[in-house]
């Protein structure tokens, strides 16, 4: 299970908290005009990669607030959560374990958070 | 040459220490170009080879996998077997599966252990009923085998289970005598074996890293073997299609989560039907090993750990404790998770795409087993025909544009 560091209160256990998915996901401009397709992505189609994904949780059992969330996908490793009127951080800054895009990375799932 | 397995083989193999049993496939170095290249060597993808060859007379064809056969989601679940679906497009995929289900052991010659003990799905509360009734309802119309059992009925097939002193007391159940469970491994081996005789390369430990893709054509995949050449390519890699696709710069409506289930320890035959509950989210069968085989739910958050939270299998094991006191003693052997890939509409899609010559099978989510040779059949004809079967072709990318979604969420015994 996860500890996540809600940047109102603190670390907190997963289970007081929901996920929400993608984050910084934009609606697109002029709705009326454009296609279809291009709004069915806009519902349907969020990012999925494996490796490191900004997402969004909520302190459902806690403050009730909205945050943003970076975390490795690969191993489950939270790196940073930032409120969602801050800056979302440059994934650069990140190092990514996952050589090949489907690739395993050296550790499993978990082992950071026990190390740490 | 055919391999054949008899009571005669097997007593013959029994005298020389079952040491000289032949190589079920063979392992050979890819080569530089395919008329077909299959991504995943799970059960789908193989049976996808399977029927490329044995069907469509497609010989040169590759099944590139990255660890080893049947070892993601085929041999990481729960092996239920069932086709009680709402919609029709669903009903008649998963009843074309299980017809071949049916049939799969004679037509390998290889058991698949498929057990027809009929599968069971609980109503907990007033709306459960409605929804189930209503599902059994157009089951039938389907021709699909399903009817409404009542508490009692219920009672006399397992006894065991606690209906009334608990928070959501048992109140009835579907029931889908055909259904059943097989065994995870046999049907990959099975299908690898057969593709393997008709002239499939089957390739493990070959990781697939990019899809090339030159003028809207598809090239063929980079992998940790080589630059492979290919005039077509079907990605079955559950969890991962996502990323592959990406690598062709293709976005899928897909997101990958793990599913997780674990084993108790055996003991004597105890339940001998299928018990799924949505409502409070705990399935079982008992394995022919005597374990009893635990389905737990998926995670909230997309991640890739093939591991999963703990809080999800302890909310499935206190369901279970509840429903099954008799339970609750019992130890567990082992968990696990397999990463799935869940469409917004938890139906698959099995589908081409912009790109010509390549394909997709995958969004099963948390319920693909069952449909391994149908999902496999159709896919076949889709990537050998360059269009959809019949059967497939509700279950297109297209839905996603055109909104026509086929909403299985109520029937996918999980709820995601």
């Amino acid at each position: 299970m996860l500890i996540i560091n809600c940047p109102y209160c603190g670390p907190r256990d997963q289970s007081e908290f929901s996920n929400g998915g993608e984050a910084h996901v934009k609606r697109p401009d002029g709705s009326k005009e454009i296609g279809d397709r291009e709004w069915g992505e806009y519902v349907f189609i969020r990012a999925n990669p494996k490796g490191l994904f900004y997402e969004r949780w909520v302190h459902t059992h806690g403050c009730r607030k909205w945050f943003n969330c970076v975390r490795d996908t690969s191993t489950d490793e939270i790196l940073a959560t930032y409120k969602l009127d801050e800056k979302k951080p440059n994934l650069n800054n990140f190092k990514s374990v996952v050589k090949t895009p489907s690739g395993e990375p050296e550790v499993g799932s978990g082992n950071f958070t026990v190390e740490k | 040459m055919k391999k054949k397995y008899s009571i005669f083989s097997l007593a013959r193999n029994a005298l020389s220490g079952h040491k000289e049993w032949p190589k079920m496939w063979r392992s050979p170095e890819p080569r530089e170009f395919y008329d077909v290249i299959i991504i995943g060597g799970g059960g789908h993808g193989l049976g996808t080879a399977y029927y490329l060859a044995k069907e469509h007379g497609l010989k040169n064809i590759a099944v590139i996998e990255k660890g080893w056969l049947g070892g993601g989601n085929t041999g990481r679940n729960t092996t239920i077997i069932r086709s009680n679906y709402l919609w029709d497009d669903s009903a008649h995929l998963y009843e074309h599966s299980l017809k071949l289900w049916e049939n799969l052991s004679s037509e390998l010659n290889y058991n698949v252990m498929f057990s027809q003990r009929g599968v069971m799905n609980l109503a907990h509360n007033e709306h459960d009923i409605k929804e189930i009734k209503r599902r059994v309802s157009a089951n039938n119309l389907n021709g699909i085998d399903s009817f409404w059992l009542s508490k009692e009925e219920i009672q006399k097939k397992v006894p065991i289970m606690n209906t009334d002193n608990l928070r959501y007391p048992v109140l009835g159940a579907s029931y889908q005598p055909r259904g059943g469970v097989a065994r995870h491994d046999a049907i990959a081996w099975g299908f690898a074996m057969r593709a393997d005789e008709m002239g499939v390369d089957i390739i493990q430990n070959c990781e697939a890293h990019q899809i090339r893709i030159k003028n809207g054509t598809i090239e063929g995949v980079e992998t940790s073997k080589g630059f492979l050449r290919a005039n077509k390519i079907g990605v079955v890699a559950s969890g991962h299609t996502g990323v592959l696709a990406e690598s062709a710069g293709i976005r899928l409506p897909l997101q990958s989560k793990p599913l997780q289930a674990l084993v108790s320890e055996p003991i004597k035959p105890i339940i001998d039907t299928v018990v799924m509950s949505s409502a409070v989210h705990a399935y079982v069968s008992q394995s022919d090993k005597g374990e009893l085989v635990i389905g737990a739910g998926t995670d909230s958050y997309n991640s890739f750990t093939q591991r999963g939270g703990f809080n999800i299998i302890e909310d499935t094991i206190r369901a279970m404790v509840e429903l099954y006191p008799v339970f609750g003693k019992m130890k567990m052997l082992r968990q696990w998770g397999g990463i799935v890939d869940i469409c917004p509409d938890a139906s698959p899609i099995i589908s081409k795409c912009d790109i010509e010559g390549l394909f997709f099978n995958c969004g099963w989510g948390t319920g693909g087993f069952k449909a391994t040779p149908g999902s496999a059949n159709v896919f076949a004809h889709t990537i050998a025909k360059n269009e959809p079967h019949q059967i497939n072709s509700a279950f297109n990318l297209d839905r996603f544009a055109s909104g026509r979604l086929v909403d299985e969420h109520g029937a996918a015994a999980v709820a995601h």
